[in-house]
């Protein structure tokens, strides 16, 4: 089985957001970027997956710049066999989904792995986006995932639950914490790290997608108003300014 | 041209945001000088249809002929029915159908797409709207260049809006499909409210110190009829359920009420929940961090304080 995981590259959780140059920008100065949370989850999966099926492959596929490189080999560490970065800059969603179509139409996989959501963009836009253009099945949030032979069995979350799918491979799932557990996560150890060095990553040139988003400028949230504090033993007064001040309940 | 909104139902209920994605596709026309229509797929009545005309919206139309809707066959009829309509715009709930559908949606009608959207745009010229991004640590201002849009909101981010219309529903069918993927079964989650689009909620953590304490925080949730959730290590301990987890790499929410119970408020956790309306903070710490982002705090003991709010609440009732 061929597995691909995409991987975007996302500030590390800690960061306190801050945009620069008139707040038309991000200000990456000082932020660590790291592997997008659910896409770790999702390149767990595809190993797990690679080392019950022998003679499958994991590949990953990112879509930006020499910056991200780093995150790349550290996904190499982790235990992926080979990357792909398509060289340019990730502007949106669509960009990047058509991009990733375009090198897959080329080059076909078994199943296509990518988070449900990067924590920056919180599009949950590229899964189902990729699966279209690609013309096959996705489910995202996805919460389990077993292949037999080339069918697939998916659990998604919907709304007040989960559903349970079949599919036949190829499949794009965008994972998150469920698709594996936290603790089978898999952090580079010294052997990963040495061997990431020599795996191949093929820096592939972009088809040129367009974008037709453009981000005019960023805002931070309203900042709340100091907080107000009601004494432990007066739970009668904290009903009344949520019913009355509040009003919310 | 037209704006259209996919009515969404569960089990033929029009559901809550539904209401607010025709609220806000009401308000988008009005903007944009576009008439609003909604759609709704399946079994569903007229009457329940009819709802819709509680926030504005005077035109739905309703295709038969459909049991079961999975997001690729929903995909597939929307864009037959918004070809139809010579749609522009197609404005979906922030719901996970909403959030599954509208991707393939823009691909199948080669428009734009953008989520977590949480107003109306602010220029139309072009199209001008606002995203929550970063897990909402940060809000963008994104223009949209596109002559066709799918529009996807946050929950919460808009709001019903009420103003009582006539609603006027015509019926049509549609034979698109896509059979590529097969409905085994769907599992509910037995416990009361659904977080996703609950507009109360009682969260707790790891100051609760363990899976037996939780049932006064289920009596708490029961006298407000509010959701549970909880911080990400009371899910990965496994106290509580997966699909309870909030946060920036569990749900993220926006209710009208948030109740935090110790829950030290962590970045993490923060950015899943701080674009909440009201947010009550309790905890034994004063210097916990979650009370900088609290609109009312307690410092107290949960085992202490909790009991004595479910009492106080049942007790205005
Ligand atoms: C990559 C990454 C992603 C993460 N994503 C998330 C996420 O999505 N969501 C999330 O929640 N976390 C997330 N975290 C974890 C986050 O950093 C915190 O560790 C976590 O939120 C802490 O949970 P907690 O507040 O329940 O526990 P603690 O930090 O242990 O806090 C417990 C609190 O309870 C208080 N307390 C103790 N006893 C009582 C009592 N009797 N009554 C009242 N209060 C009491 C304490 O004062 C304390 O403030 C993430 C971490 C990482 C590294
Ligand atoms: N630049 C990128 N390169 C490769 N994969 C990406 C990129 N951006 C997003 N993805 C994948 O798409 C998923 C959803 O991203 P988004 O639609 O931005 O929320 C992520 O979890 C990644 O798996």
């Amino acid at each position: 089985m061929k597995i691909l995981v995409c991987i975007s590259s996302v500030p590390d959780t800690t960061t306190k957001i801050s945009f620069t140059n008139n707040s038309t920008e991000f200000d990456k100065s000082g932020v660590q970027f790291v592997i997008n949370p659910n896409d770790e989850f999702g390149l767990t999966k595809a190993l797990q997956l690679k080392e019950a099926n022998p003679g499958s492959t994991v590949s990953v596929i990112h879509v930006g710049s020499a910056t991200s490189d780093p995150i790349i080999r550290k996904a190499l560490a982790i235990g992926a066999d080979d990357a792909i970065r398509i060289n340019t800059e990730a502007v949106d969603a669509l960009q990047v989904a058509n991009e990733i179509s375009v090198y897959v139409k080329a080059n076909p996989f078994d199943l296509i792995i990518t988070g449900k959501e990067s924590i920056d963009h919180n599009g949950a836009i590229v899964p189902h986006a990729l699966a279209e253009i690609l013309g096959i099945p996705s489910v995202s949030p996805c919460i389990g995932l077993e292949i037999d032979g080339t069918l697939a069995k998916l659990t998604g979350i919907v709304d007040g639950g989960k559903e349970e799918f079949s599919a036949s491979l190829p499949v794009v799932v965008g994972g998150q914490k469920g698709i594996v557990e936290e603790r089978d996560l898999r952090i580079p150890n010294m052997r990963g790290i040495m061997q990431a060095r020599s795996k191949p990553l093929n820096i592939v040139t972009a088809s040129g997608s367009a974008s037709s988003q453009k981000i005019a400028n960023f805002d931070a949230p309203t900042p709340k108003a100091a907080c107000k504090m009601v004494d432990a033993n007066n739970m009668e007064e904290l009903v009344n300014l949520l019913q009355n001040e509040a009003k919310v309940i | 041209m037209s704006i259209v909104i996919y009515i969404e139902h569960t089990e033929g209920t029009v559901k809550k945001n539904a209401l607010e994605a025709a609220s806000y596709a009401v308000k988008y026309a009005e903007k944009t000088g576009d008439t609003a229509i909604g759609i709704a797929i399946g079994k569903v009545s007229e009457d329940e249809i009819k709802k819709v005309g509680t926030v504005g919206l005077s035109k739905v139309i309703k295709v038969d002929g459909h049991d079961y809707l999975n997001h690729q066959k929903v995909a597939a009829i929307l864009a037959e029915v918004a070809n139809t309509l010579g749609a522009n715009t197609v404005i979906f709930a922030g719901s996970s159908e909403g959030k599954a559908t509208g991707p393939r949606l823009a691909i199948k009608l080669s428009s734009s797409v953008i989520s977590e959207v949480v107003g109306t745009p602010s220029s139309t010229a072009p199209i001008t709207v606002k995203k929550k991004c970063f897990s909402g640590k940060g809000l963008a201002n994104v223009e949209l260049s596109s002559d066709k849009n799918v529009i996807i909101i946050s929950t919460n981010g808009f709001g019903v809006h009420e103003k009582t219309v006539d609603c006027v529903i015509e019926n049509t069918s549609s034979t698109a499909s896509d059979d590529s993927i097969k409905h085994l079964s769907f599992d509910r989650n037995t416990e009361g409210v659904s977080l996703p689009d609950a507009e109360l909620v009682v969260s707790a953590g790891r100051g609760l110190k363990g899976a037996e304490n939780w049932g006064m925080i289920d009596e708490l949730a029961a006298s407000l009829e509010a959701a549970t959730a909880c911080s990400k290590p009371v899910s990965d301990i496994g106290w509580r359920p997966h699909h309870e987890h909030v946060g920036q790499t569990g749900i993220a929410i926006s209710p009208n009420l948030y109740i935090a119970i110790g829950i030290s408020g962590a970045i993490q956790h923060l950015a899943g929940v701080s674009s909440s309306k009201t947010i009550v903070v309790i905890n034994t710490d004063s210097e916990a961090p979650f009370f900088k982002a609290a609109d009312y705090g307690i410092v107290g003991d949960a085992f202490d304080v909790v009991p004595k709010l479910t009492a106080a609440i049942n007790a205005a009732k």
